[in-house]
């Protein structure tokens, strides 16, 4: 069982999930007596009477001004049995652009929601936007529940929906867990509780600590980004040339046949370099070099592949797009696009439609995609890039969108449409949502 | 072999990755260095990812004056054992020609940032790495692992630009830098397990050791060209040992007999008090103390 796990939570405003994530820090002993003095003293000092664990998390001034959160912060905490860094996201303004980012690297999420008020529009665009992201399991944390009386018909109400809803967008029944808890009292966040004698499922941590996290994905065919050449041209390593990197997906073994992409050379692997000697075998998630059996003409931004199995090289890109820049994406837009380490410039040839994330549904032709929407778009390269699908591979699927002239990050890129659900449904009905539902795979989830 | 990696190994394994797109990507990095655990560690993941060839970055020290000599005598040591290039900018240069002015309380952290921004302004350094990690405190949990300056060097944490996947965004205009922080998903004890793993070597006031101390604000603080007890403080010899090495005059040690990597580990994990919190009293001043420096350009 893998001793690390990365996570997510999201939630709306008031759902209590800063209170939800300095809970889990508290009851795990994760807070050290110096942090939980200064939170003690905060809290008196503005008249309350038991500490408010939120001020664990929130970081910044603005954030305890005004009792809120505004940007993605990382947590770190451990069990005797796994280590967690969890992507604490805001839910108010601007939700996409922290969910999709704390998303992007999450193999859980938490998602909270209010037990007075059950699962509403933002819990389901939250949803969606986890689903589209690829990531693998959610967990619904039905928060606040001391304030419904610990009530069993209400929990069981807002579970069915939110399976329901989760099955939707391509989730397994088995790869969605929902769990009564308060976040305020501790109530089945470390420690079973004894108000809800009627539910015998895991804490949430018990969840955390014991669900299966996905494997790297070594049975992916293998994609290795070239980062970096090394050669060292000292006395000692005068011919040295390698290719450093990342493995994005796959394994790759001393003797295999691999593809430079896009110039589409083959070559063989000669050795599996690493500053702690050679490797017989590398996997996804490990940093090595690659050194080759010709001399061949590599540099930064090529992408080395199985030979057996290459990506598609093209310089037209189907894509889904969440946009997180004030500024409106327009066709014809002119963009610098980042997959893996080659950076190209890009032209938005067509922005397709817009996906509905709370209806499920698409808009056709929208004239622009605005902050925090998301949308299809066609986007063609000035020089091919080779690509999977974004549900094929959470790595060498996905893309950064560039503004060429300030180097801002302007969108996310998924190659494809990775939720079935947006593909060829026009402004389409809970029946239409049904009727794509069989083809639903989720994606393979990153290292 | 296993090709599952564990923690740590994912852990470097990132660390690596970043320093490589880095390497790719910027004209003039460099490896901020002062010979503390932080940096130590740095450097050695930075070794590792340019394997054989040598790191191809310079290092840079913003040196307060205010160092324990076995610190800069390890960094002098370090930097030659590797044969890397060292940039030292001294406050105390600053102070002469008037640039900077000492503070009342003699702790000279604050006066870092303007010889560090101006190092890297007279230098051109476009990216530069800090040791800096998301465990330390609140505000350093909100900081990107790539984390743009402008041309002041300030930490605008608003315009922050969203990290998604492994894809690191450095574009900058020409005046802004990106600091760069490797160890951002690392935490204390991470560091510590790694460093005992790889058999890296640390300045020795990391390890328990005898020191003549006084106490001051609830910290046992070594007398030094930094300042000395006052009449009212008394001088102990104590077993102590320092968790992060920085300004003598606001760095405290702890009373610990941890005199190898292995009781360093098993204090750490029964510690109850952030490295920071018990040891520094710059990061003592405010509740935004940490936020308000980042704002300023300091790390």
């Amino acid at each position: 069982m893998s001793d690390l796990l990365r996570l997510a939570t999201a939630g709306s405003v008031d759902d209590g999930k800063s209170t939800l994530v300095g809970r889990l820090l508290y009851d795990t002993k994760s807070v050290l007596a110096d942090t939980l003095d200064a939170v003690h003293r905060a809290s008196a000092d503005r008249g309350l009477s038991t500490p408010d664990l939120s001020l664990l998390v929130d970081g910044l001034r603005s954030e305890r001004e005004q009792g809120i959160t505004i940007d993605v912060a990382y947590r770190y905490f451990a069990t005797p049995k796994r280590s967690f860094v969890l992507a604490d996201t805001p839910g108010h303004v601007q939700y996409t652009r922290n969910t999709v980012t704390g998303a992007s690297t999450a193999q859980l999420a938490v998602l909270l929601v209010d037990a007075r008020k059950g699962v509403i529009e933002q819990t389901r665009r939250h949803a969606a936007v986890l689903a589209l992201l690829g990531v693998p399991r959610l967990v619904l944390a039905v928060n606040k529940i001391d304030l419904v009386g610990y009530d069993e018909v209400t929990f069981s109400r807002i579970a069915k929906e939110f399976t329901a809803h989760a099955v939707e967008l391509g989730y397994t029944e088995d790869s969605v867990l929902e769990i009564p808890v308060s976040a305020l009292a501790g109530d089945n966040v470390v420690e079973r509780s004894a108000n809800t004698p009627w539910y015998t499922g895991p804490t949430l941590l018990e969840h955390l600590e014991d669900v299966p996290v996905e494997p790297d994905p070594h049975d992916a065919p293998f994609r290795f980004p070239v980062q970096y050449v090394i050669r060292p041209r000292t006395p000692e390593f005068p011919d040295y040339r390698g290719y450093a990197g990342l493995v994005a997906s796959g394994t790759v073994q001393v003797g295999d046949e691999i593809v430079v992409l896009p110039s589409g050379i083959r070559t063989t692997v000669t050795k599996i370099d690493t500053a702690d000697g050679p490797l017989d075998e590398a996997a996804a998630g490990q940093s090595v070099t690659l050194l080759l059996a010709d001399d061949v003409d590599i540099s930064r931004g090529d992408l080395i592949a199985d030979a057996g199995n290459p990506p598609e090289v093209t310089d037209d890109i189907d894509a889904t797009l969440c946009w997180l820049a004030e500024k409106p994406l327009t066709p014809g837009a002119r963009v610098l696009v980042k997959h893996g380490a080659r950076t190209v410039q890009a032209i938005v040839t067509e922005l397709r439609d817009r996906f509905d994330e709370q209806k499920l549904s698409s808009v056709d032709s929208p004239g622009s995609l605005k902050l925090n929407e998301i949308g299809r778009v066609a986007l063609r390269t000035a020089e091919p890039v080779p690509l999977d699908d974004y549900s094929n591979s959470r790595r060498t699927g996905a893309f950064l969108v560039i503004d060429a002239s300030d180097g801002s990050t302007l969108a996310a890129g998924l190659v494809g449409a990775p939720l079935p659900v947006m593909d060829g449904v026009e402004s389409c009905t809970e029946g239409g949502v049904t009727a794509a539902r069989d083809s639903h795979a989720l994606v393979s989830p990153g290292p | 072999m296993t090709l599952a990696l564990d923690t740590l190994g994912r852990l470097e394994s990132e660390a690596i990755h970043i320093f490589r797109e880095v390497a790719g990507e910027f004209d003039r990095p460099v490896i901020l260095f002062s010979g503390g655990k932080d940096s130590t560690l740095l450097l050695h993941l930075a070794i590792k990812a340019f394997y054989p060839a040598p790191v191809p970055f310079p290092l840079l020290h913003v040196d307060t004056g205010h160092n324990f000599d076995e610190v800069i005598e390890f960094r002098d040591r370090v930097v030659a054992q590797h044969g890397l290039r060292l940039e030292v900018a001294h406050v105390q240069d600053w102070i002469d020609d008037g640039r900077l002015q000492e503070r009342p309380d003699g702790t000279r952290n604050p006066l870092q940032t303007v010889p560090l921004l101006d190092s890297i302004t007279a230098h051109k350094y476009d990216a530069v790495f800090g040791g800096g990690r998301r465990d330390e405190e609140r505000a350093r949990a909100k900081e990107r692992i790539f984390s743009l300056r402008n041309a002041f060097g300030q930490w605008e944490p608003k315009r922050q630009r969203p990290e998604l996947w492994n894809l690191y965004n450095g574009r900058h205009r020409a005046g802004e830098h990106v600091r760069v922080f490797p160890l951002s998903n690392w935490t204390e004890l991470d560091v510590w397990n790694y460093i005992a793993r790889e058999g890296v070597e640390l300045p020795s006031i990391y390890y328990a050791h005898e020191r003549e101390v006084y106490l001051r604000d609830g910290m046992w603080l070594a007398e030094g060209p930094w300042g000395s007890a006052r009449d009212d403080e008394t001088l102990l010899r104590k077993t102590v040992r320092y968790r992060t090495v920085g300004d003598g005059s606001c760095t405290g040690a702890v009373e610990s007999d941890a005199a190898d990597i292995e009781t360093v580990i098993a204090e750490v994990a029964a510690s109850r008090l952030t490295e920071r919190g018990a040891t520094r009293a710059d990061d003592r001043l405010s509740e935004a103390a940490m936020e308000d420096r980042k704002r300023e350009g300091y790390f």
